[in-house]
C-alpha cells in the first residue's frame, strides 16, 4: 500500500519566512529525515492571517482559496500541508465556507476571474497540519523505529493554541472517535513526542489563548494570557513547552520577556517547536533544526540534558 | 426575562440595607441584602441590531437565546469581567445603545480565540458579532479607531498591495501610526536575546527582506480586483449604517 502523505504540497506562509524561520527549517529537515517529500506551493500569497477577516472575511477566503487553487489546478496536488495554525485554520475555513455559502463562492469566483487564475472549488484540496502529516504518514510506531537518541524523558507541555481546534465545524475530520484528533483535548503532538521519548506532563492549558491576535495592539492582555500559560506549564512540571504555531511560539517568547520586564514575573520554561524536538530525537543537529534561533535559551538546556 | 447578573447592576442603581432604609415611602430597614432601584428605559435604538447584522460577522446575532455560553467560555472575560459578549448581544438586540456605549472602549479587545463560537449552541458566531460591534462603534464615530483596527488595516493593506507581508515593516508602521516608541525596554531585550546565537548569514537575510519586499509575482490583477471589492463593501456598509447623509 502506498504510504499516506508521502508527497504533499507545502504551504509555509509568511510567518515561516520571518519570525518562524526555525519552524520552516525544522519542518523541512524532519520531512527529509522521515523520507517525506514537500513541494512548496509556487508563488503563494498570504492566507489573510488573523487580520484580513476583520476587514472582510470573504477577502480572507479568496486569499486562502488562491493558494489551494495553485496547488490543485497548477501543480496537480490533492493535499496541502500547512505547519502554521493560522494558515491551516484559514485554508480549512475557506474550504468550509466555499462548500456551505453560495455568496462566498460567488465572490471568490468573481475575484479569481478578475485576478486571472482558475477558481478553487470546494473538495479539490485536503488541508492538513504538520501534525497530521507526520502522525498519519508514519504514526507513533514509525517514529519509534527511527528515533536515534530520543528525548530522554524530557518533560514537555504540549501547547496547541486556538486555531488548531476551533471552531469545531471547520475540522470535520476531528472528533471522530478513537484514533482521530480531539478538538477539546488534542493529542497528536503528545503522541508524536511520547513516541520520540518525551514525558508529557498533564497540562491543562493545551488550547488556551495566548492573545496572539492582539500581541502588539493590546500587549498587556497578551502578556497576562501568556504568563498564565507559562505558569501553568511550570506548575505541571514541564521543562519545555512544545509549540506547533509560529504566532503562539513567538507570542510566548515575546511575552515571557515582557512579563519579566513589565511585571517582574520571571519564568524559566523553554519554548521549542515540536518539529525541533522531533528533529533532535531523530538525530539531527541542533543547528540543523534551528535551536539557536529560539529566544528562550533552549540550546544550553538541551545540551545539558544530552538531547542536543 | 433577561439574565441580569448582580455584577451588571450599576452601583447607583443599588440600594443596600443599612440602619434605616426607606424605599417608596415604605420602611424596609433590617437585615436585607440589596434592592435594585426600579427604572424606566424609553430610548431604544431599534436600528442598532439591523446595522450590526449588516456588517461582516454580525449576520447571526438574531439567533441568540441568551444562554451565556459565550461569556462563560470567554478568554477576555476571565481577566476583565466587564467584557461580556452575552450582555452586549442582549443590549444590541434590545436597542439599549447608551448602556452599550458604557463599554465602547473594550469591545475591540476580543482576541478571536473562538471559544465562544465553539461553545455557542445557536451558531451566533459571537466572535464575529464582537468584530461587527467594534466596527459599528468606530464607523458611527462613538470611538476612535482601536489599535487593533489600525493593525488590521496596515496588515491587510500590505497583503492586498503585494500578496504577502513582511513582519518588520508591519511592526514599524504600527508603532509609528499609534505613536509608540519602538525601542521599549522589553523590545530591546527581545532583540538582544534573539540575535544572541543567530549566525550573521541569517541576520543579513532578515535585513534583506526589508529591502527586497517579499511579494507574490503577477499580483497586479488580484490587487486591482481586491481594491475594487473593498471599496464596494465600504460603500455598502456606509449605506447600511445610514452614513451617506452628511446632514445626519
Amino acid at each position: 500500500m502506498e504510504q499516506k502523505y508521502k508527497k504533499v504540497a507545502y504551504y509555509p506562509g509568511c510567518a515561516l519566512e520571518g519570525t518562524g524561520h526555525s519552524y520552516n527549517r525544522s519542518t523541512k529537515e524532519v520531512g527529509k529525515a522521515l523520507g517525506l517529500d514537500l513541494v512548496e506551493v509556487e508563488n503563494w500569497n498570504c492566507c489573510g492571517a488573523m487580520e484580513v477577516k476583520n476587514i472582510d472575511p470573504k477577502i480572507q477566503t479568496y486569499l486562502s482559496s488562491r493558494v489551494m487553487s495553485i496547488a490543485a489546478n497548477e501543480m496537480g496536488f490533492d493535499t496541502v500541508m500547512a505547519p502554521c495554525n493560522g494558515c491551516y485554520h484559514n485554508l480549512k475555513k475557506a474550504e468550509y465556507d466555499l462548500g456551505q455559502d453560495a455568496e462566498t463562492a460567488e465572490v471568490v469566483e468573481r475575484l479569481s476571474t478578475k485576478a486571472g487564475h482558475e477558481t478553487y472549488k470546494a473538495g479539490q484540496i485536503e488541508t492538513i497540519h504538520a501534525l497530521d502529516w507526520i502522525k498519519d504518514s508514519l504514526g507513533e510506531e514509525g517514529i519509534r523505529q527511527r528515533v536515534k537518541g530520543g528525548l530522554k524523558g524530557l518533560k514537555v507541555a504540549n501547547y496547541y493554541g486556538c486555531m488548531y481546534t476551533r471552531p469545531r465545524h471547520i475540522f470535520p475530520e476531528k472528533d471522530k472517535g478513537p484514533g482521530s484528533e480531539s478538538t477539546l483535548k488534542p493529542h497528536y503532538m503528545d503522541d508524536l513526542l511520547a513516541a520520540a521519548g518525551a514525558e508529557n506532563v498533564d497540562f491543562p492549558l493545551k488550547t488556551a489563548c495566548c492573545g496572539g491576535a492582539h500581541t502588539l495592539s493590546d500587549s498587556d492582555t497578551s502578556t497576562r494570557l501568556v504568563l498564565n500559560i507559562l505558569r501553568a506549564a511550570e506548575a505541571s512540571g514541564a521543562e519545555v513547552i512544545a509549540t506547533e504555531c509560529p504566532t503562539c511560539h513567538s507570542g510566548l517568547e515575546m511575552h515571557q520577556i515582557r512579563a519579566e520586564k513589565k511585571l517582574g514575573e520571571k519564568t524559566g520554561v523553554k519554548i521549542v517547536y515540536f518539529t525541533q524536538l522531533l528533529g533532535l530525537a531523530l538525530g539531527l543537529g541542533a543547528r540543523q533544526v534551528g535551536i539557536h534561533e529560539n529566544v528562550s535559551d533552549s540550546l544550553g538546556f538541551l545540551k545539558q540534558k544530552g538531547i542536543a | 426575562m433577561p439574565i441580569h447578573e448582580k455584577s451588571l447592576i450599576r452601583p447607583e442603581n443599588l440600594k443596600t440595607s443599612g440602619e434605616s432604609l426607606v424605599i417608596d415611602g415604605i420602611d424596609v430597614s433590617g437585615h436585607w441584602s440589596t434592592f435594585i432601584q426600579s427604572r424606566v428605559v424609553r430610548d431604544y435604538d431599534e436600528s442598532m441590531e439591523q446595522e450590526i447584522a449588516a456588517l461582516p460577522g454580525g449576520e447571526y446575532i438574531h439567533r441568540c437565546w441568551q444562554c451565556g455560553s459565550c461569556t462563560n467560555s470567554c478568554t477576555v472575560n476571565a481577566i476583565n469581567p466587564d467584557f461580556n459578549p452575552r450582555y452586549w448581544i442582549y443590549l444590541i438586540r434590545m436597542g439599549m445603545k447608551d448602556e452599550l456605549l458604557r463599554d465602547k472602549d473594550i469591545v475591540w479587545q476580543c482576541v478571536s480565540c473562538n471559544k465562544c463560537t465553539y461553545a455557542c449552541p445557536r451558531d451566533v458566531v459571537p466572535e464575529g458579532v464582537m468584530k461587527a460591534t467594534a466596527h459599528w462603534l468606530e464607523l458611527k464615530g462613538h470611538t476612535a479607531k482601536s489599535h487593533s483596527t489600525v493593525f488590521d488595516e496596515i496588515f491587510s493593506g500590505q497583503v492586498i498591495a503585494t500578496g504577502k507581508i513582511e513582519e518588520g515593516r508591519i511592526l514599524r508602521g504600527f508603532f509609528r501610526r499609534t505613536g509608540q516608541v519602538l525601542m521599549q525596554d522589553w523590545v530591546v531585550e527581545l532583540v538582544r536575546r534573539m540575535i544572541r546565537h543567530i549566525p550573521v548569514g541569517l541576520l543579513m537575510r532578515m535585513g534583506m527582506a526589508n529591502v527586497l519586499r517579499p511579494r507574490t509575482r503577477g499580483w497586479g490583477r488580484a490587487r486591482a480586483a481586491l481594491e475594487e471589492y473593498v471599496h464596494e463593501q465600504e460603500a455598502r456598509h456606509r449605506k447600511a449604517l445610514g452614513l451617506d447623509h452628511p446632514a445626519e
